[in-house]
Parts: C-alpha cells; structure tokens; sequence
C-alpha cells in the first residue's frame, strides 16, 4: 500500500491498460452483424487515477467495460493489460456490478472468500484477507448474514469487499451507485472517496462507468465522454478540482453544464440528416419507452413557472430528481416530434410544445396524433398500410420484421411496444395485445 | 408461485415438430426395438430368479415398506446423477441441445409402464438368474419417472442463470467445477428440490406397480409392498389390501415430514430474491437439524467434505475459460457434420422401426390401437373436465378461506402422492359384485390418484389472490356468474393449468394400470390402450407393447403440445398477477 505522498509524487505512471481501436458488433434480428455499438474506442489507464466513462444508456459503456475486464471478445480492435494482450478474464482486474451480483446463498463472508477459495489460496489465508477487506469496507459485524437479509448499501459493500479482497490492480465499476437510494448512494461515494485518496485501497486505478454527471464530476480525474450509436469517444475532459469536492463549487457546476451541452450536442457529423437523436434514420430509428403522461408531464413542468417555456436540463433534472438516463430519453422524444428542442444544454418548448400545454385532452391528443404522423416514420408507415387495407388491420409481425433489418430483436420490440402506446394516445389505430393486431377501430 | 417450477419440455419450444422431434421420437423407438430383438435372442423363456416368497403375514410389512422406499431412493439417485450429467450437456452445448431437448420431450410422453414392458427382459438378460435384473427394472422404471423433468427444471434453471453471477464466476477465475456447484447447482436448487419431490410423489404410484412384474411367462415379485398388494389380489385377501393401504400411508406420512417438507425448507435459501420472502418454508425436522448440537456435530464433516470437493478447480486440459470466439467457418463445418450424423441416425432408425412393423404388425393393429388411444383419450378428457367441475369450486371455497386452507392443503398433496393403484382392488371388488361396466367404472381409476393435483394447485391459486383485488371485488358488488366468469377462474387460471397439466400427464400413465385390473382370477379390462400394453404386456407379446407404446405416445406428444401448451402460454402472457 502507498501513503498519500507516494501518490502523487511520481510523475512517470505505468500504463496499466491500452485500449486500442475497439469495435463491437452485435447479431440483429434477422442474423445479420448489426450497426456497431463500439467503434474505433481507444484508452488508456495509468497508474493512480480514476477514469469515468459517461454516456447514455446504449452508447456501448457497459459493452466496453466488459470487453475490457476480459468477460467479452471484440470484433475488433485489442486490449492489453501490463502490455499483455486480454483473450480473457485476467487476474488483476476486479468488478463491481450495478446489480451487485452477490451469490445469495452465500453469507457475506463467503461471498468475500470466493474468489480466494477458487484460486486455491489456503482457508486461514483468504479468511484473513476476507476479514480485513470486510473491515475496510466497514461491514464488521454482517460477516455472517445472508445479502437478502442486508440493506441495498450494505450489499454494494460486499460488492466491493469482495473485488478488494482478490488485491486487483485495476477496479472496474460498471454503474455501481445507480441501483442505490440518492442518501445511501452519497454516502458509500464518500467512503470509497475517502478510502481511494486515503491510499488505503489495495488497488491502483479505477475505470467506472456512469450516467450520472454530477458523479463522474465528483469522483474521477478524467472524464471520457461516449457518444451513442455508435458508441464513439465524443470529449475526454481533466477533472483537476481537489478532494473532497464541493458540488456546489462554481467550477463544478460549469463542469457538469458543459459535459451536459456536450452530451445533448446534435452528433451532425456522425449521421447527416437525422431526425432526432435516437439512433438509425427514418423508419429504422429506436425509440425509447417512454410514457405519454411522461411527456405531457415534462411539457407542462417547462411551460409553467419557473422556466416559462426554456430549461436549463441539469436545473430540471435536479428539480424532477430525474437522471441524466430518464431524462434524455423524454427530451428527445419531444425533439422529435418536435414539441421542444434541445440546444447548448436547455430545452425550449416549440410553439406546437407550448399549444399542447395550454389545450384540453381531446386536443392534445390531436395534436400528438399529427406530430407523430407528420415526424414518426414508422407511425406513418403503419397508418398508411392500415389505411391502404381493405380489411384495415395489419399483423405486428409484418413491422417487427421490418424493424429487425435495422436493429437486434430486442430494440425491434421496444421500439414497436413505444409506437403502439403513443399511437394509442394519438388515436391513430389500436392494437390488440391477444393477436397481435393493428387496426384501425376501437373496441366496441 | 408453482408455476415457476414447473418442468415441462414442449413448453419453451415450437407448437409445429421440426425434423429434431422427428429424429427423437424415431431414435427412442429404434432402441425399443433393438431391445426387443436383443431380449428375443436371450435364450426364452428366462429363468425366473429364485423367487424370494412374499407372504402376507402383517409384521413384515414395515420391512416390505422398507424395501419399498429403499428402491424409491436408489431411483432418486440414478435420476440425479443423470439430471446433472445430461442437462449440463444439454445447457453447455448448441449443438447437444438440439438433440437432447428433443428427446427428453418425447420421453416425458412415453408411458413409464411401457418403459417396465422393454426393459424387464433385458436386464434380467444382463444378470441372469439373479433378483439384481429385476431390482434394476424396477428401479429403472421409477428413474423414468422422475428423470425427465427434474433434467428439464435443470436445463431450465441453468440456461437462466442470472447473467451478472455468471460474470461474476467467470471473473474471479472460477473453474468450470467451480461454477458449477457454486453457482448453478445452488441457483437451480429450489426448482430441482420441488420437481424431485413432485415425481418423488408420482413415483410411490409406480413402485407400487413394477414390483411385481409378469412379462409373458416370467412372473417376478420383489419383496415390498407392491408385491405384497398383488400377493393379496391373487388370493383375494381384502384384509391384507387394507394393512397395504394403511402401511403406505405411513411410508407416505413418514416421506412428507423426514424429506419433503426439510428439502423445500433448505431449498428456499437458494431462491434468487431481493427481499426475505414473506412465505417460510416451516419443517419441524429441518430445525431440529438446526438447533440439536450433536446433528450439527454429525453434519459437520461431511458438507466439510462437500466444500473441499466443490472447490477442487478440476481444470480440463483444454482451456474454456478464454472468450475468444471460435472461427465461424470452423463452426459452420461442425455444424454441418453434426446436421449429417442426427440426418444419419434418423433414417437408420426410421428404416429399423418400419422394418420391424412390415415384419411383425399389420395394419389392423395399427388400427386397432389408435381406436384404442381414442378411447382412453376420450376417458381422460371427460375425467379431467369432471375433476374439474367438481375441484374447482371446492379449491376455491377453501383457497379463499385461509384457515380451511391450511388444513386442507397438506391433505391434498399428501392424496397426491398416494398410490392410487394400492386402493384400485377395492374398486375391482365392488365392481365385481355389482357386476358393473367395466368401460364406465375402470374410468375412474384413471383420475382417482391425479384428481388431488388439480385441488391442490386451485387452492394454492385462490389462497394467492391478492387481498386488493378481493377489496375491489366487494366494493363494486361483483358477484355470482360474473364473479367466477371475470375474477376468480382467470386468477386462478395458471394455477389450475399447472395442476391439470400434471393431473393429465398421470392420467395417461395411470391408464395403463387403470384399464385392466384382476381379482384373484377374474379380470377387469377396459377397452383402451392402457388395457391394450397391460394385455401384451401379460402376453409377452412384444410388437404389439411397442405399437401400443408408439401410439400412447403420439398422442399425449399431440396432446401436450396442441391443447396444454397454448392454454399455458394464454396463462403466462395473459392472466399473471404478479
């Protein structure tokens, strides 16, 4: 273990782990290699630092994590560790889950020791460094309870004690504070902080992955920023503010406003043309789940007091405790269908925007059902084909097809799932769930 | 909640057979045949096995009862062995599930007594002169009772293991050994725990009835109570039917409290939850396991033992745990050899089973016994439907009031693990005196042991439905037609299919029993095709017990996947409270 001097009087870091030039595919639908979900990433970790990989939900982070810590192959590109290449899980890389992955027929202990245990290490021995892990990570007392029976910040902490206790030399964290309550979440923040800048971790870097802004601001000395679809690397920015950091310091608000404006930046340069920020073009775009009480609720929250039609997204997405992952999805969607639009890290409703906001039900549902036809190409396709039947119905399946050329079966799905209850809202057709129908009546 | 666990092969697959279903069902029956001929070269007639004489004296039935449980778990054993063995094969590997799933969906369809009929012969064969063959055709025939599905709650639970635990395994340099008995042996336990009991209760039904095995001319009673309840028969000893119905209630009252009740409670620590479950599991032996000192004393060394082994890394010389993909077109090529063996296979075994029926069968026989089929089929569906208009209601009526319910449910299962063949004599006698219709009456029988399942699982969907929705129910005044047509059958729906789907599947197999019963001399058939397979296998009569097999099979295949499968899928998608 190093003292705090150590840390940070070498200049010269060891490179501890080069990424270079990662690209991932993953299968569609239809069994073809689908668009990229990585491309072109490269990185390096040295020694001492913390290293934040930001983005949105589908821009590849967790993907990169994994592919990184060994668990995942690349389709192309290479990572090496202590410049050995990685063809699978390596030794002095340890992970912590957002889900917290615990064994739960296994006592806190136990699931501390496993990964001594499998690696033959003696019984007196990994109970030892098992002990001392738990103590560090302040979980005396729990050794013997089950996880089911602890707390959600208490099960994160065995998620930690339990990669320290193997003394990697990296430590990947992939979301590991999202899962907890906003209390619960800070606290565990400050202590690993605290540990980390104390040196009293057996560790020599950290590479986290997060949605949250604020927290990688918080917590990391370098900040990568991904852009979604492909998931590409958009900023790397230096965190340089000193520990214990205060979020209230100007510096950090303007740090966190402008990894904001970087994150809502229209990516022109990737996909010419585009409608919105959702990944594909046109008929192929995935659409996020997001609810129409949702939206009308967020176009209500920024017609009125105090934004008055123009919000600036941290501020409202402290005010509606939203994270960055909820809230991106909903103000995007309104960019598409162009209620609102998004600049320089504000939102600001359209004139339609402000229409919906003032009207009654019947007409917000108009008016949502003509923006959907009039900016919703796959809206539009299914009106017309039900207009153009006879019979006006048409199977899901038809569009699902279709959809799969574009994107995995999963994104097929929830694309189409969102477009049903958005044109169920629009009354532009119904659906029946049983067999699987679009049709242009209601129900008697 | 049973839902979860229940372990039925046509479920996760595709409503239309594809050329692998095709391939199993030739496959299995090919080896049917090839045991046939192979018991036919044995020099015929087999020399019976000293036969160890069962009387019908009443002190030696805790000993036959012994006997009895004694093959009961030489089966359990056999059917774990084989659940680890082939649902990790089938979980591992791509190109082994496309077998393997397959043919465990046309085993689960095969009667278990036609099992006995085959494998009678050839394992004498294998140890002539000696009680072993039979032991093991036995216990051979309860394994195939339980096997199958405990092997598909297996595959199930393992292609589910959540996928962060894997990662977690695969991170911290877990072994392949490793993983598997840290992570998905215990992840798969309380599946596994439940579907070994549920055939363990299944099975007393059929321990019962290979024990005393007459194929052709060779008569076999192996000392249990199985035999001693066909000693009785044939000397139409009542008393002696009831001393047998009432020492089962003890082996049956006995495995409930020693095994059944402190599995499910050691099995609910496995259960993969983010929260202490409302519902414990309570068994007065597990915590005297617990809280006595010397049985943890007891205890100590051998899960000692167990750990030390589920440590071991047991690496294999070729490394698996790299994520390097393989080469696709290497993949592809294997892919394609593998197509061209089980194309292979299939038309070698296809040719073998026409062979066989151009030599031995005509076309009135095939005839004849799918007329058969029909009729059982026709007796199942109307037992069923007539279970189900009794069960329901009176599952409902005590599923809605928790005190009844807790009195009753244990009464249910415990009727659900009777055998119902040890009370069949009974009903024979009075049929006998009244001289009734056997067709009508045998009809019965076929529900009798498999009715308390449907029951059971009713009351267990009634006792779950939520207190709000009862709340709503009564604030809005719903009631009568409405009530049992809107609430309460759609609530319970899941529940009830579970249930009838394990009473349906017993039904079957109870048939073969059912439909042909003896008195002394007298005999009691049906006309069906469970008496059809009893009858040849009675007379040794081979072909004919494969037709009847084959055909008994087709049709709860067609069964299974054309009436449970989509009412099970309308549960899942449609009618899930959760």
């Amino acid at each position: 273990m190093q003292d705090i001097t150590a840390r940070t009087s070498f200049a010269s870091k060891q490179l501890l782990l080069e990424v270079r030039n990662i690209s991932q595919r993953y299968q569609t639908g239809s069994g073809e290699l689908g668009p990229a979900v990585l491309d072109d990433v490269s990185l390096n970790l040295k020694e001492n630092e913390i290293v934040g990989l930001l983005g949105r939900s589908g821009c590849g982070k967790s993907s990169l994590l994994r592919i990184v810590s060994g668990l995942v192959f690349p389709s192309g590109g290479e990572v090496s560790y202590l410049g050995q290449p990685v063809r699978g899980p390596v030794d002095g890389v340890a992970m912590v889950f957002q889900s917290f992955a615990l064994f739960p027929w296994l006592t806190v202990l136990a699931n501390v020791e496993l990964g001594l245990r499998a690696k033959q290490i003696s019984k007196d021995e990994a109970r030892r460094r098992a002990l001392k892990a738990i103590d560090l990570i302040g979980l005396d007392g729990f050794e013997s309870a089950f996880p089911k029976e602890l707390s959600g910040g208490m099960r994160q902490r065995v998620g930690f004690a339990r990669a320290l206790v193997v003394h990697p030399n990296i430590l990947l964290m992939d979301e590991p504070f999202s899962a907890l309550d906003v209390l619960t979440a800070e606290t565990l923040r400050t202590d690993l902080l605290d540990l980390w800048v104390e040196g009293r971790m057996p560790i020599k870097s950290i590479l986290m992955v997060t949605h949250n802004i604020e927290e990688a601001v918080l917590m990391c000395d370098r900040i990568v920023v991904l852009s979604s679809n492909p998931g590409r690397i958009a900023a790397e920015i230096g965190v340089k503010l000193h520990h214990p950091r205060n979020r209230l310091d100007p510096e950090f608000r303007q740090l966190v406003d402008r990894i904001y404006a970087l994150m809502t930046k229209p990516q022109a340069p990737v996909s010419p043309g585009r409608d919105g920020a959702f990944p594909g073009l046109g008929f192929g775009m995935t659409l996020p789940r997001v609810s129409t009480n949702t939206l009308a609720g967020m176009i209500e929250e920024i017609a009125a007091e105090p934004y008055m039609g123009r919000a600036d997204l941290p501020a409202l997405a402290d005010s509606l405790q939203m994270e960055v992952d909820e809230l991106f999805p909903v103000a995007e969607t309104l960019q598409l269908l162009r209620f609102a639009e998004i600049e320089e890290g504000d939102i600001k409703l359209t004139l339609a925007g402000q229409h919906f906001a003032e009207a009654d039900v019947d007409v917000r549902k108009k008016l949502f059902g003509d923006h959907l036809l009039a900016y919703l190409p796959l809206a539009a396709r299914i009106k017309l084909v039900l207009d153009e039947r006879p019979t006006h119905t048409a199977r899901a399946v038809r569009f699902l097809e279709e959809l799969e050329d574009y994107m995995s079966e999963d994104y097929a799905d929830r694309t189409l799932k969102s477009v049903v209850n958005w044109g169920r809202y629009g009354e532009l057709f119904a659906y029946d769930e049983t067999s699987e129908t679009f049709s242009l009546e209601n129900p008697q | 909640m049973l839902s979860r666990f229940v372990a039925f092969t046509s479920l996760g697959r595709k409503a239309l057979p594809n050329q692998y279903d095709l391939f199993a069902f030739a496959f299995i029956f090919a080896v049917f045949i090839a045991i046939t001929r192979a018991s036919h070269g044995l020099s015929l007639p087999l020399s019976a096995p000293e036969s160890t004489a069962v009387s019908l004296e009443y002190k030696l039935l805790p000993y036959y009862a012994l006997r009895t449980a004694l093959r009961m778990f030489a089966a359990i054993a056999a059917s774990l062995v084989f659940t680890f063995v082939y649902a990790t094969l089938a979980a591992k590997s791509r190109r082994a599930a496309l077998v393997l799933i397959p043919l465990l969906d046309v085993l689960q369809s095969v009667p278990i007594l036609g099992f006995l009929s085959f494998t009678v012969t050839f394992f004498l064969g294998l140890f002539p002169g000696s009680i072993l063959g039979a032991e093991c055709a036995a216990v051979f025939a309860i394994f195939t009772s339980q096997a199958w599905n405990m092997a598909f709650s297996f595959y199930q639970s393992l292609r589910s293991v959540p996928r962060d635990l894997i990662e977690v395994a695969r991170g911290f340099g877990l072994s392949w050994w490793q993983r598997f008995w840290q992570l998905e042996t215990p992840f798969a336990m309380p599946g596994l725990i439940w579907n070994m009991m549920m055939s363990m209760s299944g099975g007393w039904f059929f321990v019962v009835a290979s024990e005393a095995i007459a194929v052709g001319d060779t008569t076999i009673k192996l000392p249990g109570i199985g035999s001693y309840l066909a000693v009785a028969i044939e000397e139409k000893r009542i008393d002696a039917v009831f001393a047998a119905i009432i020492t089962m209630l003890a082996v049956i009252i006995a495995y409930d409290q020693l095994l059944f009740r402190p599995l499910v409670a050691f099995g609910a620590r496995f259960r993969v939850e983010l929260s202490a479950g409302q519902t414990q599991e309570k068994s007065l032996v597990a915590q005297v396991f617990a809280r006595t000192h010397w049985m943890r004393v007891l205890m100590h060394g051998p899960a000692e033992l167990f750990h030390a082994i589920a440590l071991l890394r047991m690496e294999l010389p070729v490394r698996t745990s790299a994520s390097v993909p393989q080469s696709p077109a290497l993949s592809r090529l294997i892919d394609i050899v593998w197509v061209a063996l089980v194309g292979l296979a299939t038309i070698w075994a296809g040719w073998l089973i026409i062979d066989y029926i151009r030599q031995e069968l005509s076309w009135s026989d095939v005839r004849q016994s799918v007329l058969y089929t029909i009729f059982t089929m026709v007796r199942v569906i109307l037992l069923m439907a007539l279970a189900t208009v009794v069960w329901v209601p009176v599952g409902v009526w005590i599923g809605l009031r928790p005190a009844v319910a807790e009195k009753v449910q244990p009464l249910a299962q415990f009727l659900a693990a009777f055998p119902a063949n040890v009370v069949f004599p009974v009903a024979v006698v009075l049929i006998l005196k009244f001289s009734l219709n056997p067709d009508i009456w045998l009809s019965f029988l076929i529900i009798f042991g498999t009715q308390w399942y449907i029951l059971f699982n009713v009351i267990a969907g009634a006792s779950a439905f939520p207190n709000d929705l009862k709340e709503a129910v009564s604030n809005f005044r719903i009631r009568g037609w409405n009530w049992w047509k809107n609430v309460i059958i759609p609530a319970i729906f899941p529940y009830y299919v579970t249930g009838a789907l394990t009473a349906s599947g017993g039904s079957w197999n109870a048939a073969i029993v059912a439909e042909y019963v003896k008195w002394g001399n007298d005999t009691v058939a049906a006309h069906g095709i469970g008496a059809y397979i009893a009858k040849a296998t009675a007379d040794g009569d081979y072909p004919k017990i494969v037709l009847g097999v084959a055909v008994m099979s087709i049709f709860v295949i067609m069964f299974n996947r054309l009436l449970w499968r989509p009412l099970y899928g309308l549960a899942e998608r449609r009618l899930r409270l959760d």
